[in-house]
C-alpha cells in the first residue's frame, strides 16, 4: 500500500523558512533601530525647537527689562516756570467753565519749555556743553519732559526745588551702551554723533548712566516720538478689558450651551446642527471672526472702532466654541450614576444637574474656561481688522477708549524702524506675554492636578 | 444713571426678591399647616427674583436699543431751518459737537449759540428719557414683585416656572454658536455682492493678477472706474497653497514620527514631559511664531542658502511654511496620538504574535488602521494653515505673484485681508469689500476640508466601536 501523499504540498519546506527568517532577522533587526531612531529625532527635534525658540526669545528679550538711564539733579527753575496759579473750582462755577479753565491753565504750563530744565543741569556735568546744544538736548529722551509737567500740574510747590531724577536717555544711546550697534562703523552710519558719544562715555565712566530697571515699559502707553519711553501699559489694559469681557460672556454662555447639549437637547436634526456647527466654528480661521466684527460690530452696531469692547465680542464669540467643547467632555466624563441617584430620591432633572452633576464639573469647566481664555489672550489677527492695529499713546480708561492688545503691540513694535531697539523691547513684550499664558496654563494644570477625579 | 449702574440695580433688586420670596414661602407654609408646598423655598424665591426683573431688564434692552436714536432725531428736528440742507456726513459732525457738548466733554473752537441751545435740548431729553425708563422698570420691577408675591401658595408650581425660564437661558446660550455662523455668513455674503457689484465674479476667480491699486475716493459716480484695479484670486490662492503645503511636508512627517515614538517606544516616564513639553508648542501665540519667523528663521535661511548657492529671501514662502510647520506639529502629534491608541490591541498583538517586528507591526498593520484618522487629522492641520494669518503677514514676504518658487516672497488670502482692511481705503470701496470676498472663499475652503476631516474621524470612530 502506498502512503497517500498530502493533497497541497508545501511549497516550502519547514526549514527553508526557517533558513529564511534567520537570514533576513539581522536586516529586518536594523530597520527597527533605524525606524526607532528616527522617531527619538523627531520628538528631540521637536523638544529642541520649543528650546530655541524660548533660548532665542529670552536671550534677545531679557536685556531689554533694563534700560540706560541717567541720574541727574534737575533744578525745577522758578523763572523758567512761570505760570499763574493752578486753577481751583469755586462753589458756584459750573464744571463747564472749570474744565475749560482747567484745560487753559494746563495749556500754558505746556507751553514752558521743559527741556531748559534738562539741559541746564546737562550743562552742570558735561564740558563744552554749550557749543553743542543740538546734541545736548538729545541725550534724555523727549518723553520725559513730560514727566517734568506731570510732576508740576500734580503738586506746584515743587518749583524752586531740586530733584534727583532718573531720566531715560534716548534710545540710540540705550542702544550704544549695550552694543546692539558696531562700534566700529563710520560716523556716517552711527546714530550717535561723534560728541554725543564722548559724552556718553564720559557718563557712563562717571556712573551717572546706569542701566535701571526699565519701569517705563510697564508704566507707559506706547509712545512714537519719544521711543526709549515706550511701554505696555496701555496695551495690557487693553488686553485685560478684552479679557473680562471674554470672561463675562463666552464663559458662562459656553457652560450654558454645553449643558444644555449635554443634558437636555433631544436628539433630533437640530441638536445634530447645533452641534457640528460648532465643531466647524472652533477650526474656522481667527481672522474671519474679524471680518464678522469689522462689518456686524462695527458696521451695522456702530460700536466705536479700536475699542477693547469689540475686541472682546469678536474673541469671545472665538473662544465660545472651545469653552463648549471642553464643558462638554467634563459633562460626559462624569458617571451617569450620580444623576441617577440624585433622579431617583426625587430630584428634578434640573436639580439633579445644578445640584450634583455641576459642581463635580467645574473643575474641569474652570480648566476649560482658562484655556479658552489663553488662546484669546495670544490672538492678534482678528484684532487687527477692528482698528486695534492704530497706535494709541493712552491707557484706556473704559472698554470704549481706544486701544491696543499685547499681541497687536508686537506687531505693531516688530514694524518699528529703529530696529536694534525695538528687536529687544518687542522680545521683551513677547516675554510679558508668554509670562501671562504660561501662568494661566498652570493656573489651569494646577486646577486639573488638584481637583481632578477618575471615576 | 447710566444702564450698567440700571444693571447692578436690577440684580441687587434680584437678590432682595429672592429672600422676600423665600421668606414668603415659609410663611405661607406654617399658615398653611398640613398642606404641603409644591416646591422648596428656594423655588419662590427665585420665582420672584425672576418675575420682578426680567420685564424691567428687557424694557432695558429694548430702551437701550431705541433711545439714542430717537433722541438724535427729536434733536435734529429741532436744528434751525438752514441746516436742513446739510449731507449725512456734514450731519453727523453736528450731532457729534452736539452731543459732545451735552455730556459735558467741550468741543474745539467755541460753541455757536444754537449749538448750545441744542446741547442743552438734548440733555433734557437724556434726562427725561432715563427718568422715564428708570420709572418705567420700578413700575415693572415692583409690579412684578408684589404679583408674584401674592401668588405664592401651597399648590403654585414655582419650580416648574424657574426651570422653564433656565431652560429658556440655557436654549439661547447654544443658539449663539448658530448665530455666529449665521452672522458669518450673511455678513460675508453680503459685503460679498456689494464687492461682485464693481468686479465680476469671473475677474475675481479666475484672474492670475493683484493688483488692487489705492482707493481714497469712496462709491461717488464714476470715481472708481478710474482707480479699479485688478482683483485676482489666483496669485493669492497659490502663495496661499504654496506655504500651507511647505508647513505639511515639514509637519506631517515630524508629528507623525513624534506620535509613533511617544505612543508606541517611548517609556511612560518620557512620554509624561515630552508630551505637555511639545504640545507647549500649540499654545504660543502666532504673532509670536511670526517674529520668530521674521528675526531668526528667515535670516537664518538666507544664510544656509548661500551656503548652498540658492538665493533666498528672508521673508519668502519657505521661512513662513517651515515656521508654520512647526507649529502644527503639535496639532497633529496630539491627534495621531489619540488615534494610534486608539487601534485595539488585539491587532497589534496578531501582528507580533505572528513575528513581526514592531516597526513592522506599525507600519504595516496600526498605521493603515488609523490611516483615515491621521488624514483627518492632515485636513484638520491643512485647514489651520490655510487660515492662519500672522506667521505670513510677518515673514511670507506681502508679493502676489504667481509662483511656485518657494524661495520667493509671496501674499497668502489672508494676509491681503489684512492689507485691504487696514489701509486707508474707504469702507465701501472695492478696494476693502475684496478683503471680505476673499474671507468668504477662505471660509469656505476651510469648511469643506473641517466637514470633510470630521466625516472621515466620525466613520473611522465607529469602525471600532
Amino acid at each position: 500500500m502506498k502512503v497517500a501523499e498530502p493533497l497541497i504540498k508545501p511549497v516550502i519546506t519547514a526549514g527553508a523558512v526557517q533558513q529564511k527568517v534567520t537570514a533576513s532577522l539581522a536586516r529586518r533587526h536594523r530597520k527597527e533601530r533605524i525606524f526607532k531612531g528616527i522617531g527619538l529625532a523627531a520628538v528631540l527635534a521637536s523638544l529642541a525647537l520649543v528650546l530655541i525658540l524660548f533660548v532665542n526669545i529670552f536671550s534677545k528679550g531679557l536685556p531689554a527689562f533694563w534700560q540706560s538711564a541717567i541720574t541727574l539733579d534737575i533744578y525745577f527753575d522758578p523763572q523758567v516756570i512761570n505760570i499763574s496759579e493752578k486753577p481751583v473750582q469755586a462753589a458756584n462755577e459750573s464744571d463747564n467753565a472749570f474744565r475749560q479753565r482747567d484745560i487753559e491753565w494746563q495749556t500754558e504750563v505746556g507751553f514752558i519749555n521743559f527741556n531748559r530744565l534738562i539741559t541746564d543741569s546737562l550743562t552742570k556735568v558735561l564740558p563744552d556743553a554749550s557749543q553743542h546744544r543740538r546734541d545736548l538736548q538729545r541725550i534724555v529722551t523727549s518723553g520725559e519732559r513730560f514727566a517734568l509737567r506731570d510732576m508740576v500740574v500734580q503738586d506746584t510747590s515743587i518749583i524752586g526745588q531740586t530733584r534727583t531724577l532718573h531720566l531715560l536717555t534716548d534710545a540710540n544711546i540705550d542702544v550704544w551702551l549695550k552694543g546692539n550697534i558696531d562700534r566700529s562703523l563710520p560716523d556716517a552710519m552711527q546714530q550717535l554723533s561723534p560728541k554725543m558719544r564722548e559724552w556718553v562715555q564720559l557718563l557712563s565712566e562717571q556712573g551717572l548712566i546706569q542701566n535701571r530697571f526699565s519701569f517705563a515699559l510697564f508704566m507707559n502707553a506706547d509712545s512714537r516720538s519719544s521711543l526709549a519711553s515706550a511701554g505696555l501699559a496701555g496695551a495690557f489694559m487693553g488686553s485685560l478689558y478684552m479679557m473680562l469681557v471674554v470672561i463675562i460672556l463666552a464663559v458662562p454662555m459656553g457652560v450654558a450651551a454645553a449643558i444644555y447639549l449635554e443634558e437636555f437637547a433631544p436628539k433630533n436634526r437640530f441638536t445634530d446642527f447645533v452641534e457640528v456647527n460648532i465643531n466647524n466654528l472652533a477650526a474656522v480661521p481667527s481672522i474671519v471672526f474679524g471680518l464678522l466684527g469689522a462689518s456686524v460690530f462695527i458696521g451695522w452696531f456702530n460700536l466705536p472702532m479700536s475699542a477693547p469692547i469689540v475686541g472682546g465680542l469678536v474673541l469671545s464669540l472665538m473662544t465660545l466654541p472651545t469653552v463648549i467643547i471642553a464643558t462638554r467632555s467634563t459633562l460626559k466624563a462624569i458617571p451617569p450614576s450620580i444623576r441617577q441617584a440624585a433622579l431617583g430620591l426625587g430630584a428634578s432633572k434640573m436639580q439633579a444637574i445644578f445640584h450634583h452633576v455641576l459642581p463635580l464639573a467645574i473643575p474641569g469647566i474652570l480648566t476649560g474656561a482658562i484655556l479658552g481664555v489663553a488662546q484669546a489672550l495670544g490672538e492678534a489677527a482678528p484684532l487687527l481688522l477692528i482698528g486695534m492695529k492704530s497706535f494709541v499713546a493712552s491707557v484706556p480708561g473704559s472698554p470704549f477708549d481706544q486701544s491696543t492688545a499685547l499681541p497687536v503691540q508686537i506687531f505693531l513694535w516688530q514694524g518699528n524702524e529703529l530696529r536694534n531697539f525695538f528687536e529687544a523691547r518687542t522680545s521683551a513684550a513677547i516675554i510679558v506675554l508668554l509670562a501671562l499664558m504660561i501662568s494661566l496654563n498652570a493656573l489651569a494644570i494646577w486646577l486639573r492636578k488638584k481637583y481632578e477625579k477618575r471615576w | 444713571m447710566s444702564n450698567i449702574s440700571l444693571i447692578v440695580l436690577l440684580l441687587a433688586l434680584m437678590a432682595i426678591a429672592y429672600q422676600v420670596g423665600m421668606v414668603r414661602s415659609r410663611k405661607v407654609a406654617t399658615i398653611n399647616p398640613g398642606v404641603r408646598m409644591h416646591s422648596r423655598p428656594q423655588h419662590y424665591g427665585m420665582m420672584v427674583g425672576l418675575w420682578a426683573v426680567l420685564p424691567a431688564f428687557f424694557v432695558l434692552l429694548i430702551w437701550a436699543w431705541f433711545a439714542p436714536g430717537v433722541i438724535s432725531t427729536m434733536v435734529q428736528a429741532s436744528l434751525p431751518a438752514e441746516l436742513a440742507t446739510l449731507d449725512s456726513n456734514e450731519m453727523r459732525i453736528v450731532m457729534r459737537r452736539i452731543s459732545n457738548l451735552a455730556a459735558n466733554f467741550g468741543i474745539v473752537a467755541d460753541a455757536a449759540d444754537w449749538e448750545l441751545v441744542a446741547a442743552e435740548y438734548m440733555k433734557q431729553l437724556q434726562h427725561s428719557s432715563t427718568m422715564l425708563l428708570t420709572a418705567l422698570m420700578a413700575t415693572l420691577a415692583s409690579a412684578g414683585l408684589v404679583i408674584s408675591f401674592y401668588k405664592i401658595q401651597p399648590q403654585l408650581r414655582a419650580r416648574h416656572q424657574v426651570e422653564r425660564v433656565v431652560k429658556v437661558l440655557l436654549v439661547l446660550c447654544s443658539t449663539v454658536a448658530v448665530l455666529t455662523t449665521v452672522g458669518i455668513v450673511l455678513s460675508m455674503v453680503g459685503e460679498t455682492m456689494k464687492f461682485f457689484s464693481f468686479i465680476k465674479p469671473s475677474d475675481f476667480f479666475f484672474g492670475t493678477t493683484w493688483n488692487p491699486r489705492f482707493s481714497t475716493t469712496g462709491v461717488g459716480e464714476g470715481s472708481l472706474t478710474g482707480s479699479q484695479g485688478s482683483f485676482g484670486l489666483l496669485p493669492l490662492l497659490s502663495g496661499t497653497m504654496l506655504v500651507a503645503l511647505i508647513a505639511l511636508v515639514v509637519a506631517i512627517p515630524l508629528g507623525l514620527m513624534v506620535a509613533i515614538y511617544l505612543s508606541e517606544y517611548a517609556p511612560a516616564k518620557f512620554r509624561a514631559t515630552a508630551k505637555p513639553v511639545i504640545e507647549v508648542l500649540a499654545g504660543i501665540p502666532t504673532i509670536v511664531y511670526g517674529f520668530f519667523a521674521l528675526v531668526t528663521v528667515g535670516p537664518f535661511l538666507t544664510d544656509l542658502g548661500a551656503m548652498l548657492g540658492l538665493t533666498i529671501r528672508a521673508t519668502s514662502a519657505l521661512t513662513a511654511g517651515v515656521v508654520m510647520g512647526i507649529m502644527i506639529v503639535p496639532f497633529i502629534s496630539s491627534l495621531t496620538d489619540d488615534i494610534i491608541t486608539q487601534v485595539p490591541k488585539t491587532m497589534r498583538d496578531g501582528s507580533l504574535g505572528l513575528g513581526a517586528t514592531k516597526s513592522e507591526t506599525i507600519l504595516k498593520v496600526v498605521l493603515p488602521a488609523a490611516l483615515p484618522g491621521i488624514v483627518g487629522a492632515v485636513l484638520l492641520a491643512a485647514s489651520r494653515a490655510i487660515g492662519e494669518t500672522m506667521i505670513v503677514v510677518l515673514a511670507a514676504g506681502n508679493s502676489p505673484a504667481l509662483t511656485a518658487n518657494p524661495f520667493e516672497a509671496v501674499s497668502t488670502v489672508t494676509v491681503t485681508i489684512v492689507n485691504q482692511l487696514t489701509g486707508d481705503n474707504d469702507f465701501a470701496s472695492p478696494q476693502s469689500l475684496v478683503a471680505f470676498a476673499l474671507g468668504l472663499t477662505l471660509f469656505v475652503i476651510t469648511l469643506l476640508l473641517n466637514v470633510m476631516a470630521l466625516v472621515i474621524v466620525r466613520k473611522y470612530r465607529e469602525q471600532y466601536e
